[in-house]
């Protein structure tokens, strides 16, 4: 159940059977490319889904616009594939009305860091009770391979011939100078992590941000090879574990130091190449630490995956206080409309 | 505790009742809106019908002293006639000299100009752009002038109070709110009570305004100060027996949006991004939270309609709200809430444009925006209302509509109406009708976009309901299953259902009715929104005088209520008096292409004047 906070618990309708992805899988035939990272995504998801048990009817999956964005169609929940960039802000509204509900926002690159840049940033800021995952392919698909702004610089794409010279956002970064207190990172080739961090960010009550790196076999095919590259993967990426070393290389021989209080990152020999406590232990809850992690990158360090900063706090249901569902009645509206001064004509008395 | 003076004896002039015009102006700094507030309060207990007009700058706080700064409140009162604000001032109040400058066109001749003549010095005649002080120079000679050293006097009476030189000058607003009082036999219990409890804290400060105003009224006691004779006795009202309160537009719609959250037992989720003038409404509506009313603060205004179109998608009663510009960015969203059938409610409280345009003055030239402002066809309902206590019953009639017809509605409203205030008899909440939300669907054979062959509504299955699972998009359905389509003849079927709809909202609508004037002959005027009170007036006097006009205003603007061809051509001429260039008229000469229409219209920012309308429809009269 996706509930830390008892009093905001979902009503208990009885014990719920075991479901499996199938129970949250549509009769709509899925369009996307053949070889699109889409369709490992979206079995993770399935597969989160059955695993958390909530009902079917209490999920919700809020889409923008994109080839992401086809989400809703192929999960059996509720679900609305709404308007370019606006997902978060309709969760929001959903998540207000209803705040019993499982809300997950799927939205790409293109979605969620452009047209949709403003939605996101306050949906993580007022810490929306909203699993919000973003496919990142570091392109625009579905309007034909322009460049996103989650592309490197000097990407050459359609709209940018001679090399797109603008600086690329960093998602994680984002996510936490906008104040998000779960922000994770995964890729859709890796089915061994990516549904271990979907689970923890469904958990997790209050917005969740997970990026998830992916390959567009059309536009942008080899992006992050660094996490798909068998042969490099190993060495060019970090799996982060709260409360463990920072350990990596295919011979788990190399760690990350942080030297502070300058706050760098360098990588240091373990084992028979170096001593091991030299080597930082992640700590989820450490912004100082988070900011290094989400930051770290080819050539010289490798990226970090997993849960780069998880600290809960009030989600927005709760911070509002006007959770209750309670709604104005005739006896209120009343009251409502005689309040302040009011004079009297005549005997009678409409009330 | 009060020292009351015996009122002036009106009753031997009992034959020259009439309204009275009175109009307060000084600087955005001099609280002219609270006293304004203030008279309204007590005209009001006092049993006179009312409207009022409040005219403020749009700057915050422009330099003091300077024309762009001042800040105007209007009030026509008197008995049962009493629509609009009023055309001419009788009574002009002016604290400086940039006040007068910008004010005094208002004034009639002969009216009554009372002037601080403290604030007619060197500086603030200099700031005005006086060459010389108009008090002195006799070009005040057309006007009844009383030049008193109102700051002075509010100083000598509210500094024994305790308070400093500066915070006793602040009290002059109500000093010759006193004296005003005393002209029109006003009680001013209601507004001493009022600063004690504004000041509870401050109790010194209270005491000096209400010396302040003490003062003022006793001056007009014992200079006998009257206002000119013809208003000597301005007559009560003889309203309606019920109970009574005093009703701005924004009022209105913050109360008829908790009323249909009482009605169809609905949660409100009212969603809006700030913005003049209607940010007054999610100011009302977030005092109410703790009566179960919603209200969010979105980022913008594109996530203020998504917000509320997501709140209906989760079964709440999903409405936005802004003004002008904001409603050009909620566009898009207007076209998925038509496309998902989801009921919204978006309130456009028009003001002055094109883009920032005049943002506290009024124009009704949104209505384009509002039929037409969507891509692709996405046809929905587009109510206005009329007034303050119009826009209560107005904003219930589009929930309604959108709950029973699943699609958004747009009421519009203005900077006039929202801002002026009226009596308003208080409805029998009992007496109200519910606003049925359908719940019993059958999830044997369920899907989202099934019709109700009455309503053409599809089913309004919420999140959370078992065995209803849906997907909504903006994406073209096929009309059978709701799945993706992209078949043509689906499309055009899908075009024509949204069209169809509003067919049948139209039936449930009320037909169109001539509510003032005559029912038949020379010429009709059609109005729409802020504009009735003039209008109305007009007609109802010329019809007095015996010529055959009839007045149609019209709430409903999309759909067109029925039988309106019917009512036009019971008419020599239709004249369509509008606050824009003539955007109902272009609706209405398309679909009634052998009407007479002409256009009366203005668009200055200000509302029109009873007197504008009655020369226009003169001229085709005659």
């Amino acid at each position: 159940m996706n509930v830390m906070n008892p009093d905001l618990a979902a009503p208990d309708t009885g014990a719920t059977p075991e479901l499996t992805a199938r129970d949250f899988t549509t009769d709509q035939e899925v369009r996307w490319c053949p070889g699109c990272g889409d369709y490992a995504i979206l079995k993770a998801v399935r597969g989160v889904l059955a695993e958390a048990g909530r009902r079917p009817d209490d999920v919700v999956f809020i889409s923008g616009i994109g080839c992401a964005a086809r989400f809703p169609y192929y999960l059996a929940s509720y679900g609305f594939h709404t308007i370019h960039g606006r997902a978060p802000a309709v969760a929001t509204g959903v998540k207000m009305a209803n705040p019993d509900l499982d809300v997950w926002v799927v939205g790409g690159d293109g979605d969620f860091l452009s047209i949709g840049g403003n939605h996101l940033m306050h949906a993580l800021r007022r810490n929306v009770d909203l699993n919000l995952i973003m496919p990142n392919n570091a392109v625009y698909g579905l309007t034909k391979g322009q460049y996103s702004p989650a592309s490197a610089t000097g990407m050459r794409s359609p709209s940018s011939p001679s090399g797109s010279v603008e600086a690329p956002v960093n998602a994680a970064l984002l996510a936490l100078g906008a104040g998000a207190r779960f922000i994770a990172r995964s890729a859709d080739t890796l089915q061994d992590h990516l549904p271990g961090v979907l689970k923890a960010a469904q958990a997790h009550r209050g917005a969740s941000f997970v990026e998830i790196l992916q390959n567009c076999v059309v536009f942008n095919d080899g992006a992050f090879e660094a996490v798909r590259d068998k042969g490099l993967t190993a060495d060019r990426t970090l799996r982060l574990e709260h409360g463990k070393p920072m350990i990596f290389g295919k011979d788990r021989d190399k760690g990350i130091a942080v030297d502070w209080p300058s706050g760098t990152a360098r990588v240091v020999p373990v084992g028979d190449g170096g001593p091991v406590y030299d080597v930082t232990v992640h700590d989820q809850t450490n912004l100082a630490l988070a900011t290094i992690l989400a930051r770290m990158d080819a050539p010289d360090l490798p990226l970090a995956l997993g849960v780069l900063y998880h600290v809960p706090a009030d989600d927005f249901t709760a911070q509002r206080g006007d959770a209750p569902r309670r709604v104005i009645d005739r006896v209120a509206l009343t009251g409502l409309l005689s309040a302040g001064k009011t004079w009297t004509v005549g005997e009678t008395d409409a009330a | 505790m009060l020292d009351q003076p015996t009122p002036p004896d009106l009753s031997d002039n009992a034959a020259a009742q009439g309204p009275a015009v009175i109009r307060f102006a000084g600087d955005s700094g001099d609280g002219i809106q609270t006293l304004g507030a203030e008279f309204t309060k007590s005209s009001a207990l006092t049993g006179h019908g009312f409207m009022t007009f409040p005219d403020f700058p749009a700057e915050i706080r422009a330099p003091a002293g300077t024309t762009f700064g001042v800040s105007a409140f209007q009030i026509q009162i008197g008995g049962d006639r009493v629509k609009t604000h009023g055309d001419t001032v009788d009574v002009l109040v002016a604290l400086n000299p940039a006040a007068l400058k910008t004010n005094l066109s208002a004034l009639r001749p002969g009216g009554l100009l009372i002037a601080d003549a403290d604030a007619f010095a060197k500086r603030g005649l200099e700031k005005a752009g006086y060459a010389a002080n108009p008090l002195e120079d006799g070009s005040l000679d057309g006007y009844r002038l009383e030049a008193i050293e109102i700051s002075r006097l509010t100083r000598e009476a509210a500094l024994p109070e305790g308070v400093t030189k500066k915070e006793a000058e602040t009290a002059r607003n109500f000093w010759a709110l006193g004296l005003v009082y005393w002209m029109f036999a006003q009680d001013r219990t209601p507004t001493a009570a009022w600063l004690k409890s504004k000041f509870a804290k401050r109790p010194e400060i209270a005491a000096a305004n209400t010396a302040a105003m003490d003062a003022g009224h006793t001056y007009g006691d014992v200079t006998d100060m009257a206002p000119p004779p013809r208003l000597r006795a301005v007559a009560p009202a003889s309203p309606r027996p019920g109970t009574y309160r005093t009703l701005t537009g924004i009022d209105g719609m913050v109360l008829g949006l908790a009323a249909a959250s009482a009605l169809s037992g609905l949660r409100l989720h009212y969603c809006s991004y700030p913005i003049t003038p209607a940010s007054a409404i999610l100011h009302g509506l977030a005092k109410l939270g703790g009566e179960g009313v919603a209200t969010f603060q979105a980022e913008d205004e594109i996530a203020a309609a998504t917000a509320a179109i997501g709140a209906s998608f989760a079964g709440g009663l999903g409405v936005t709200g802004t003004s002008g510009p904001g409603m050009a960015l909620k566009a898009e969203a207007l076209g998925l809430a038509t496309a998902a059938e989801l009921p919204l409610i978006v309130i456009d409280v028009q003001r002055a444009g094109p883009s920032t345009g005049m943002p506290t003055k009024v124009e009704q030239a949104d209505l384009n925006l509002a039929l037409h402002g969507r891509h692709g066809e996405a046809p929905l309902p587009v109510f206005a209302a009329a007034g303050p206590g119009d826009s209560f019953e107005t904003v219930i009639e589009a929930a309604r509509t959108a709950v029973t017809f699943m699609t958004p509605v747009i009421v519009l409203s203005d900077a006039y109406t929202a801002n002026a205030a009226e009596p308003w008899r208080l409805p029998d909440v009992d007496a109200l009708a519910d606003i049925a939300v359908d719940r019993d669907i059958d999830p044997d054979g369920f899907h989202p976009f099934r019709r109700d062959a009455e309503t053409l509504a599809r089913p309004w299955a919420v999140p959370g309901m078992t065995g209803l699972a849906h997907r909504l998009g903006g994406i073209e359905r096929s009309a059978g299953s709701g799945h993706i389509s992209y078949d043509p003849d689906n499309h055009q079927e899908m075009t024509d259902l949204r069209a169809a709809k509003l067919d049948h909202i139209r039936g449930a609508l009320p037909p169109a009715a001539v509510t003032a004037g005559t029912d038949a002959g020379r010429v009709l005027a059609v109005g729409w929104g802020s504009t009735q009170g003039a209008l109305k007036t007009a007609v109802e006097d010329l019809a007095a005088e015996g010529h055959a006009v009839g007045h149609l205003h019209l709430r409903h603007l999309s759909p067109l209520p029925r039988g309106l061809g019917e009512i036009f051509a019971l008419y020599d001429q239709v004249v369509v008096a509008e606050l824009n260039s003539g955007q109902l008229r272009g609706h209405l000469q398309g679909l009634f292409p052998h009407v007479s229409f002409r256009g009366l219209n203005k668009v200055t920012g200000q509302p029109f004047t009873v007197a504008e309308i009655d020369a226009a429809l003169r001229e085709d009269l005659s």
